[in-house]
């Protein structure tokens, strides 16, 4: 038992420890694929980005509605609804849009980008490109990569611009709080290093979430049923892992 | 691993040599001290039942693994001792057919076989554009430029793959398994291509099947793997009289032989009625 327990945790380290050497190799390539193979960054930055746009506006208006619902409602009790404003603002800058694009993300591009990957293995894909003397690291791996983490800085900012939309909508056009007071007393409430925190979070979520889909997909089993674990593994890992860091990065910065 | 006319030529005759490799997976030994050599300008076939490991052995010979011990030797040069550059630009010269054709999917037929010139070379496009042209119509599919890949058939796929791998006009073209999985139109088209590219090209050829007919077709030369180790080795109609065993059954393609029908059981009537061990 013990024993299972040591192996286990040996084995979590070695995978760990890979993980860390080709990350260090995705960031040691990514120069030379931005300066001699830019057109494949910016397609997989339409790949990751571009496609999970209406994906991440109707879910920013939604959340964004809920936090100008749940915000007014609790706020009136003490007649404090025109801070509404503050409250879902802050939420979402700081906290709920970077996770939840975090997460949306991993869910839409980060199955797409391990499933994609891990098939291209299956298929022989990747071992053709090395006998052909293209390094799959360089032409697959590492442009996916640096897809993801451009686009999610970008689609955190989509999604905390629409959810503050929606909390607007709800707030202000549905439940009557004045407009005026709802962005004069954010805009008065938020500092740049409130911002600042929340884009903090979007680049390491980004990072995280490319790294993982693109680690489970390139070191999938060779198999149908290897890749379909590799994509439910990104998901999973990707979820857990921003939680964490979301955390680390909250406790670090307040 | 200059192209050499076939006969002609003063370079050596070996061109790859598998020297004393030994290589297993795991506790498994797949070979042990495995020796063969390949000619230049000829059409070597390696046999053998499923399961000896002859993909092993490509992925030996062209560096996708690292043999336990021994040498492959190609054109004289110990490839373990190769930097990565120097491994890439040997694969340059080396054209591979996979299994499946392994076919970049998000490409069509036309960009698949321009990969490799796009990669390494510094042509025109219009120059591209008629090689890929002249190698498709190599293969006999012109036609199907624009095609994407998953709109072909197995065998229009290798047929590609097939274009792809000789783009760059390699001195060397290994073919994993080519005859798997085809009708036997398909399997005519792909053995007349390999015997062709070799006469006219001058192309060193490997092919790794278990089709004793087609590559008795194709083959100069034929090693039979087993247990790890080279069991037969001759030209394909000597290996017909071979008095091996082993080799008798996979040419002759016996059910019972040295290769058991049986997976290893317990004793069939002890396990009926309930005795032994289940």
């Amino acid at each position: 038992m013990l024993r299972d327990i040591w192996q286990t945790f040996l084995g979590f380290l070695h995978n760990f420890g890979a993980m860390c050497l080709f990350f260090m190799r995705l960031l040691q390539y990514s120069p030379s694929v931005i300066y001699k193979r830019f057109s494949l960054v910016a397609y997989q930055v339409y790949n990751a980005g571009a496609l999970s746009i209406v994906i991440i506006m109707v879910c920013g208006l939604f959340v964004g509605g809920v936090l100008g619902l749940q915000a007014y409602s609790n706020l009136e009790r003490f007649n404090a609804e025109d801070t509404t404003g503050i409250f879902a603002g802050f939420a979402l800058i700081k906290e709920i849009g970077p996770v939840i694009t975090a997460l949306l993300f991993a869910g839409r591009a980060g199955t797409a980008l391990a499933s994609e990957i891990g098939l291209m293995k299956a298929t022989d894909q990747l071992s053709a490109m090395e006998m052909m003397a293209v390094d799959p690291m360089r032409y697959v791996a590492v442009p996916r990569f640096l897809g993801g983490v451009i686009s999610m800085p970008l689609l955190t900012a989509i999604f905390t611009t629409i959810g503050l939309l929606g909390s607007h909508l709800v707030a202000v056009e549905l439940l009557g709080v004045d407009v005026g007071a709802y962005w004069q007393q954010l805009q008065n409430a938020l500092d740049m290093e409130d911002v600042l925190e929340g884009i903090y979070k979007s680049i390491v979520f980004g990072i995280i979430a490319s790294l993982l889909a693109v680690w489970e997909g390139y070191n999938s089993i060779p198999t149908a049923e290897g890749v379909g674990r590799a994509t439910t593994r990104t998901v999973v890992i990707t979820a857990i892992a921003v939680l964490i860091f979301d955390f680390m990065i909250t406790a670090w910065v307040l | 691993m200059e192209r050499s006319t076939n006969g002609v030529g003063k370079l050596p005759e070996k061109l790859i040599e598998v020297r004393d490799v030994s290589f297993s997976r795991g506790s498994r030994s797949i070979f042990s001290k495995l020796n063969l050599t390949i000619a230049r300008g000829k059409v070597t076939a390696i046999m053998g039942p499923s399961g000896t490991g002859k993909t092993t052995l490509l992925q030996l010979i062209t560096r996708q693994l690292d043999p336990g011990s021994g040498q492959v030797l190609v054109a004289g040069d110990d490839i373990a001792d190769l930097s990565i550059t120097e491994l890439y630009k040997l694969r340059r010269r080396m054209g591979m057919l996979f299994q499946n054709g392994a076919l970049l999917t998000d490409m069509s037929v036309f960009d698949n076989v321009a990969f490799p010139l796009r990669e390494h070379t510094t042509l025109s496009q219009n120059l591209i554009r008629n090689v890929v042209l002249m190698k498709l119509h190599a293969v006999g599919l012109r036609g199907a430029a624009y095609m994407m890949p998953a709109e072909l058939s197995g065998g229009m796929a290798r047929r590609v793959a097939l274009a792809r791998a000789i783009v760059m006009d390699p001195g060397v073209l290994i073919y994993d398994e080519p005859f798997v999985g085809l009708d036997p139109i398909s399997m005519g088209v792909i053995a007349s291509l390999i015997r062709q590219l070799n006469s006219a090209l001058g192309i060193t050829s490997i092919v790794v099947s278990h089709d004793v007919k087609e590559i008795g077709e194709v083959a100069d030369y034929s090693y039979v793997i087993a247990d790890g180790q080279v069991a037969a080795s001759g030209r394909p109609s000597d290996l017909k009289n071979e008095r091996s065993d082993l080799v008798r059954q996979f040419m002759l393609g016996l059910a019972d032989g040295p290769v058991a029908f049986h997976y290893d059981a317990p004793d069939y009537a002890e396990q009926l009625i309930g005795k032994g061990s289940d």
